[in-house]
């Protein structure tokens, strides 16, 4: 589904990103790990397309096609969706406005039919159970007053209703207490298909108890130093990375 | 990012083009005979004529204002021509007696000023530079006992009613611009709903600057009598024109005992080109009174063209209990200049005011909120609400608020609140990320942020309203 090579990236003229490779096929789902400031997120804002960041090596193949030249609403046409590790707030747009104008541009690039207002909110109603939201959300503007669990589960809750190829989750579980994470980990897990792919960005393991990795990749100033089944969380876990680290030493 | 958001804001006026009528335009220049001529043309009662004369005199011994936050060239008031009609106006007796070429002028601009294509139920006061040119639905208003119609034609028809509020709410002498239009003014719309009757449509006016080099400066009367309710909306638009042009219209209203008067402008003169080039100046003096107990006025604007924009529709609130309110959006954007707020004056007791701003600044716009709210020794327990936001879109452009507060009795409560965001990076990123455009995230972004203003508009005002912030925008995004 996607294949990344050889990835640079830098902002504000720092590279961040200095060389990543990584594989990911439909069915699968990989998590990311690494320490603060490793590049985990930077990954994430790149392959969505965020302007801050610029690639200065190395390409990015979506379904065969080239991502890296596509601007980001293009990015969430052909189905890459990211769930953001900070929300953005919109004041005065109502969720339900802003997923309808969301899944309206997704359907339109598609080639098909726009939705009504009547059949988006059976719709949307129908995946607010997914996360367990109350119906109060589809019309509390965007993100605005909401709890760090509610703006979590809100991504989750666009994720459902745009149905991306690729989900991208960015620390979905920081700011979570473990009913909420246990909601939104749950919410993932039911939107999985044989079809789709995910990359789950996060520091602890924690959350991979709930979001049951296919692989594992360890990244640590802007590369994957390591890559392994799910017991490899478990070993960071228990040893923290700073055994990574004393491997790098010894290998290097 | 910058010069996308910078691209979406500018886009190009589509009300610019200009009608070609041949048109009775007097020299410009100003002087008492021009004051005098134009009473003359419109064939005025002698006391309309002194009390123009007397306006004149009183503009000559003032001067031009220049507390506002605004840059503009000097105003030649000798180079404006201020009057100008289509040839062979005469009274029309029905809709198809107008010239064609007026009747498609309006089309292009959406007004059909023909009754049975009209399906919205909107009584429609066409004023073309100088002159009221129709007046749709005036029969089924009659039976009401409403009166509509231009305001030379109420001279004539309903002297006694003019004579009594013509200048009661802002005197001739009230201002500079005020007084220059008191001396001037052409034409404009009048408007009178009778005791206990409620308005059964929405009735507008819609005005239009043709002519070059002339200045545009109606008039508008509106008096809701005991009990009565109405709700009013004013459009505008002008050609592209190299040369500035000057607008200064007044508009009064009247509320008596348990009246209501809603009033809604929708201002979309031409505003010059990205360098500044052209536009219209607009000064204009909007004033309401709430003269009776637990009246009501309500000023919604959305303000998005002219090149200058000077401006404060106030309430008066006289009543006791009476209610004053004021809901703005205004957008700058390239070279415009706007400042513009309301002032709520409270004198009756128990009297509440809201006022709601929202200054959108886009380009190298600047924009101003200025208001002023005062409570009076013997308007006890009165009440005001101000709620301020600006809204920046880009680096160089500029927003400020001048919140005058005067209360002089201890009963009263005055709350202000204010903010200033900038559409960011991350807002419209986020947007992009859902699969919106940027061009439409903007959209989005600021008609939540002026999503209050535009839930008072009439409904489908509400919706020209949305989609005039879009065309103003456009281009604009940084």
């Amino acid at each position: 589904m996607i294949e990344i090579k050889n990835l640079h990236a830098n902002v504000n003229g720092k590279e961040i990103l200095r060389g990543i490779n990584l594989t990911v096929k439909a069915g699968e789902v990989h998590a990311i790990m690494g320490p603060n400031g490793s590049g985990k997120s930077t990954l994430a804002q790149v392959l969505s397309g965020h302007p801050a960041y610029e690639v200065t090596q190395g390409s990015v193949t979506f379904e065969g096609q080239d991502l890296l030249d596509m601007e980001p609403e293009v990015r969430a046409h052909a189905g890459v969706f990211l769930a953001f590790q900070y929300p953005v707030e919109i004041p005065g747009v109502s969720n339900s406005y802003f997923l309808k104008a969301g899944l309206n541009e997704i359907r339109k690039s598609r080639g098909e039919e726009e939705l009504d207002s009547m059949q988006f909110l059976k719709m949307l109603k129908e995946k607010m159970k997914i996360v367990e939201m109350d119906a109060s959300f589809i019309n509390r503007p965007v993100n605005e007053g909401f709890s760090g669990g509610e703006k979590k589960r809100n991504e989750i809750l666009q994720m459902a209703v745009l149905e991306p190829k690729l989900a991208i989750l960015d620390e979905t579980d920081s700011g979570l207490d473990i009913d909420a994470l246990k909601i939104v980990s749950a919410g993932v897990n039911k939107l999985k298909t044989p079809q789709n792919a995910t990359i789950v960005v996060t520091h602890y393991q924690r959350l991979l108890n709930y979001i049951v990795p296919d692989f594992v990749h360890v990244l640590v100033k802007g590369r994957i130093v390591k890559s392994g089944g799910k017991e490899l969380a478990m070993e960071l876990e228990a040893n923290g990375y700073d055994f990574i680290r004393e491997e790098m030493l010894q290998s290097a | 990012m910058s010069e996308t958001i910078e691209e979406l804001v500018s886009q190009e006026y589509k009300y610019g083009f200009t009608t070609n009528i041949e048109t009775d335009t007097i020299p410009p220049g100003l002087s008492e005979d021009v004051v005098r001529l134009i009473s003359k043309k419109k064939n005025e009662p002698e006391w309309l004529t002194d009390w123009r004369l007397k306006a004149y005199r009183t503009w000559l011994t003032m001067e031009e204002p220049r507390w506002p936050n605004l840059k503009y060239a000097k105003i030649d008031y000798q180079s404006v021509s201020y009057y100008s009609a289509p040839k062979e106006m005469k009274k029309f007796n029905s809709l198809d007696e107008i010239d064609p070429i007026l009747l498609e002028t309006y089309e292009k601009l959406g007004i059909s000023l023909t009754e049975q294509k009209r399906l919205s139920g909107v009584a429609v006061d066409a004023v073309f530079d100088s002159v009221s040119v129709a007046t749709t639905f005036k029969e089924t208003l009659k039976e009401k006992g409403i009166i509509f119609c231009s305001f030379s034609e109420a001279v004539h028809e309903h002297p006694e009613l003019v004579k009594k509020y013509l200048g009661s709410v802002v005197p001739s002498a009230d201002n500079y611009f005020a007084a220059l239009n008191s001396a001037v003014f052409s034409d404009g719309s009048f408007c009178y709903i009778p005791k206990g009757v409620r308005c059964p449509m929405e009735l507008s006016t819609y005005f239009r600057i043709n002519a070059s080099n002339t200045g545009q400066f109606e008039r508008t009367l509106i008096v809701a009598d005991e009990g009565a309710y109405v709700s009013y909306l004013e459009g505008c638009t002008a050609p592209m024109r190299d040369e500035h042009q000057l607008h200064a219209a007044v508009v009064e209203l009247v509320a008596m005992d348990n009246a209501e008067v809603k009033y809604s402008t929708v201002q979309n003169w031409y505003a010059g080109d990205k360098d500044g080039k052209g536009g219209i100046y607009n000064f204009v003096t909007k004033r309401g009174k709430c003269a009776g107990v637990n009246s009501k006025i309500s000023w919604t604007q959305v303000e998005t063209g002219s090149a200058i924009t000077w401006k404060y529709p106030s309430v008066i609130l006289q009543g006791d209990n009476s209610i004053g309110e004021f809901y703005s959006v205004a957008v700058v954007n390239n070279r415009q200049d706007a400042d513009t707020g309301t002032k709520m004056h409270h004198i009756g007791k128990n009297t509440r005011s809201t006022i709601v701003s929202k200054g959108i600044s886009a380009g190298r716009g600047n924009n101003t909120y200025r208001g002023l709210v005062s409570i009076g020794k013997n308007a006890t327990n009165s009440r005001n609400y101000t709620q301020c936001d600006s809204m920046l879109i880009g680096n160089k452009c500029s927003a400020n608020t001048f919140p005058y507060i005067e209360v002089r009795n201890s009963s009263s409560s005055v709350e202000h609140e204010a903010s200033t965001s900038k559409i960011g990076e991350d807002q419209i990123f986020y947007c992009k990320q859902r699969g919106i455009n940027t061009e439409n995230a903007i959209s989005m972004i600021i008609n939540g942020f002026a999503k209050e203003v535009f839930k008072n508009l009439p409904m489908e005002f509400a919706v020209e309203a949305q989609k005039l912030l879009g065309i103003s925008l456009e281009g604009s995004v940084g």
